[in-house]
């Protein structure tokens, strides 16, 4: 594309000089831009696209595709699982939240001057460094019923284990709590390296002013550490979203669908052992895609006017 | 240095696989399988006698994880098909019979008088009175049980449903799980329905429910729901069966900590590399609840099929003829400690086998597949759900039932 284009130009260039002159500064960002837009729209628009085009459709992925209009919308919005999954995606949105509080007070914490800090910082860090995964598998077995380290832990306290993973209650918030481990170490990393940053100048003539403690954190530090909470907060609401690797791992989206998260779901519709159900996965797909849309545009608008303050 | 020796080593085997290719015009049989390491030694061998007696015929066997497999046979049948392909017999292989990704081999059967000499799995190999493939194998499923638990308790193994609730009171005394199971995977769930289902209502019920011909809510199915309820209610069953893996509970059993347990024959193997032996593990057949009923039994069938974009199909015809021989039949179920379809085939000396062998021949009612594959996936999904939440909350069973006869609804058009 990028080759055509130029010999277009060259050819251009011997006929007529000045052309490409005149328009250089406005065609070349676009010359520059077309590979990145070819593979955006190939990779990304062209698969939201037919995704939104497959949930019109009954299809099971071998045969025939059979139109069937809004009717996969109309019977999610008679899905039991599918309430579920979005009850479950809620909760994982905000307690999943937790994790850039959580993840501040660690990096204030370790933005000390001592010995071997950095053995520490990597420790901190280390859960975000190994697979979702060995994180869901270490949680299973931290959970599992009859000899998991909190299983114990919780029988020697009350007489009787709860196992976490086997109750529609419980399970969610169990699921979320091994997912809180490598989100807070990210949120933390991310804190680090914006707590560089902070002015020391500031921080000094504030306090000269006599701030201290919340006052010079709230007033002094926070305001600093805006553009890391912001990427915080992004990573972490698109984490919760798409959080699947740990429900497949840990629960299978089990006890009976409780723990189910959207993602899951249509995964599970479209793609597992049972599923093939491509429109409907499709639907729900879209759901998700509806969703995460709302916080994205909402990052673009907060992107954009920043932008133009500066 | 290491490398140098690998590359001489491959040179060397290009240069013996030029030579063979070179003394017989060889035809290939591409072959994707889902074998577990024991079961893939015996097919191997099997191939090999294969390859014996016909030397023209050079088969590749491509070999799959379990899991992978089921996943990844939709992608390879549309796109890249081998000739010979894994699957399993039932509702389970419709969807390829329907999209046409499986060839029809009635004329293997009616060549070979398999009519005859598969007759048990017949019924399960054919859609619209034709043969999609060929069944090499099955296993029973039933009770398996530990004998030392139930020396300990004192009590005696039960031929009725009434013995086996008696004796899970006593077993719930002494501390004991009456019967165990781990349901994180859902299937195990669905083994015990089976039977409840079976016993309760028979096999001819069992298989109109799973074909989507009675509703879910019918009284016959309450009725069964009810039995099971007197396992479930009193906490007769392994609790948190929901985040145990099947070997978990095996687990449990082994340990002494459970009683009985229902599930397949390919169980004995962990039972045993648990320490369990012929002397301490016992099977029983699922024991009576419904006087009078013909006992139908499960036994779930595994079988290889020619798929649509076989690039050799005479051959692949060959091998499935093969296959449904007496004499491979014996050997391979032998290797896999399994029971050969082949009514000619010998069954192997485990007691085990042979119990299983015994209890299928001899089940007037009739032979189900399991749940998963009787019933179409779809269906089986939300069915073992509702089996896995009944068994938890046994007090929801009403909207359990109106949730399946809901799914039932939308997914038999």
């Amino acid at each position: 594309m990028t080759g055509s284009a130029t010999t277009a130009i060259a050819g251009t260039n011997k006929r007529k000089v000045g052309v490409w002159k005149k328009n250089q500064r406005a065609l070349a960002p676009w010359i520059f831009l077309a590979p990145g837009i070819a593979m955006f729209a190939l990779y990304v628009i062209y698969p939201i696209i037919a995704s939104m085009w497959l949930s019109f459709y009954d299809w099971d992925g071998l045969g025939t595709k059979t139109w069937l209009g809004l009717q996969n919308y109309i019977e999610l919005a008679d899905d039991e699982a599918f309430y579920t999954s979005l009850k479950n995606n809620i909760i994982w949105l905000a307690l999943y939240m937790l994790a850039v509080p959580a993840g501040l007070f660690i990096a204030l914490f370790l933005n000390q001057t001592v010995t071997g800090i950095r053995i520490y910082k990597s420790l901190f860090f280390f859960p975000f460094v190994i697979s979702q995964v060995v994180v869901g598998l270490i949680f299973s077995w931290f959970y599992a019923p009859n000899f998991g380290l909190f299983y114990n832990l919780i029988e020697w306290i009350t007489g009787t284990g709860v196992a976490v993973l086997a109750d529609d209650r419980y399970v969610t918030y169990g699921i979320i709590v091994a997912g809180l481990w490598p989100q807070i170490a990210y949120c933390m990393i991310l804190y680090l390296t914006g707590l560089n940053n902070v002015a020391p100048d500031q921080v000094e003539a504030a306090r000269l002013d006599g701030a201290k403690g919340w006052k010079m954190l709230w007033h002094v530090i926070l305001p600093q550490l805006r553009p890391a909470t912001f990427i915080a907060v992004v990573v972490t609401v698109i984490g919760a979203l798409r959080s699947f690797d740990l429900v497949s791992i840990m629960t299978d989206g089990g006890p009976y669908g409780s723990s189910r998260v959207l993602s899951f779901y249509m995964y599970e519709q479209a793609l597992s052992e049972y599923g093939y159900r491509m429109g409907y996965g499709a639907a729900i797909a879209v759901i998700l895609f509806a969703i995460m849309m709302i916080f994205i545009s909402g990052f673009i608008w907060k992107m954009i006017r920043d932008e133009r303050g500066v | 240095m290491k490398l140098s020796l690998t590359s001489t080593l491959l040179g060397s085997a290009a240069l013996a696989l030029v030579a063979t290719q070179a003394m017989a015009e060889q035809r290939t049989l591409k072959y994707y399988a889902d074998f577990d390491p024991a079961p893939l030694a015996a097919f191997e061998a099997v191939i090999a006698d294969f390859e014996a007696a016909n030397p023209d015929i050079d088969v590749v066997l491509q070999n799959f994880d379990h899991e992978g497999y089921k996943t990844s046979i939709r992608n390879f049948l549309t796109a890249d098909s081998p000739d010979l392909a894994n699957w399993y017999a039932g509702n389970r292989m419709a969807p390829f019979v329907n999209s046409g990704q499986f060839q029809d081999v009635s004329d293997v059967w009616a060549d070979n008088n398999l009519g005859e000499t598969l007759a048990s799995a017949k019924g399960s190999m054919t859609i619209d009175g034709k043969q999609w493939g060929i069944p090499y194998t099955y296993y029973q499923w039933g009770i398996y049980y530990n004998k030392n638990v139930y020396k300990q308790v004192g009590v005696e193994v039960p031929t009725t449903w009434a013995q086996f609730i008696d004796n899970c009171a006593k077993f719930k005394e002494a501390g004991i799980d009456c019967l165990t199971t781990g349901t994180k995977a859902l299937w195990p769930g669905a083994g015990i329905f089976d039977y409840m289902n079976l016993r309760t209502n028979g096999y001819d019920f069992h298989m109109e429910l799973t074909a989507g011909k009675v509703a879910w809510t019918d009284d016959r199915v309450k009725n069964t729901f009810a039995e099971w309820a007197k396992l479930v209610e009193p906490g007769y069953l392994t609790a948190n069966h929901a985040a145990l893996e099947w070997q978990d509970a095996a687990t449990l059993l082994v340990q002494g900590k459970a009683a009985n347990y229902v599930m397949g024959n390919f169980a004995v193997a962990v039972f045993k590399d648990g320490g369990m032996t012929n002397d301490t593990l016992g099977f029983m057949t699922f024991p009576e609840i419904t006087p009078g009923i013909p006992r139908g039994e499960e036994a779930p069938t595994d079988t290889v099929h020619i798929t649509a974009g076989a690039k050799n199909v005479p051959d692949a015809k060959k091998f499935l003829a093969y296959l449904a021989q007496a004499d491979v039949q014996t050997k391979v179920n032998e290797a896999l400690g399994q029971l050969p379809i082949n009514n000619q085939a010998k069954v192997g000396d485990d007691p085990f086998l042979q119990a299983g062998f015994e209890m299928l021949s001899t089940a007037d009612g009739g032979i189900a597949q399991f749940f998963d594959r009787d019933a179409p996936a779809e269906m089986a999904k939300i069915g073992m759900e509702g089996f896995q939440e009944f068994m938890v909350k046994p007090e929801n069973v009403d909207k359990i039932l109106e949730r399946l006869e809901k799914a039932r609804g939308r997914i038999y058009k």
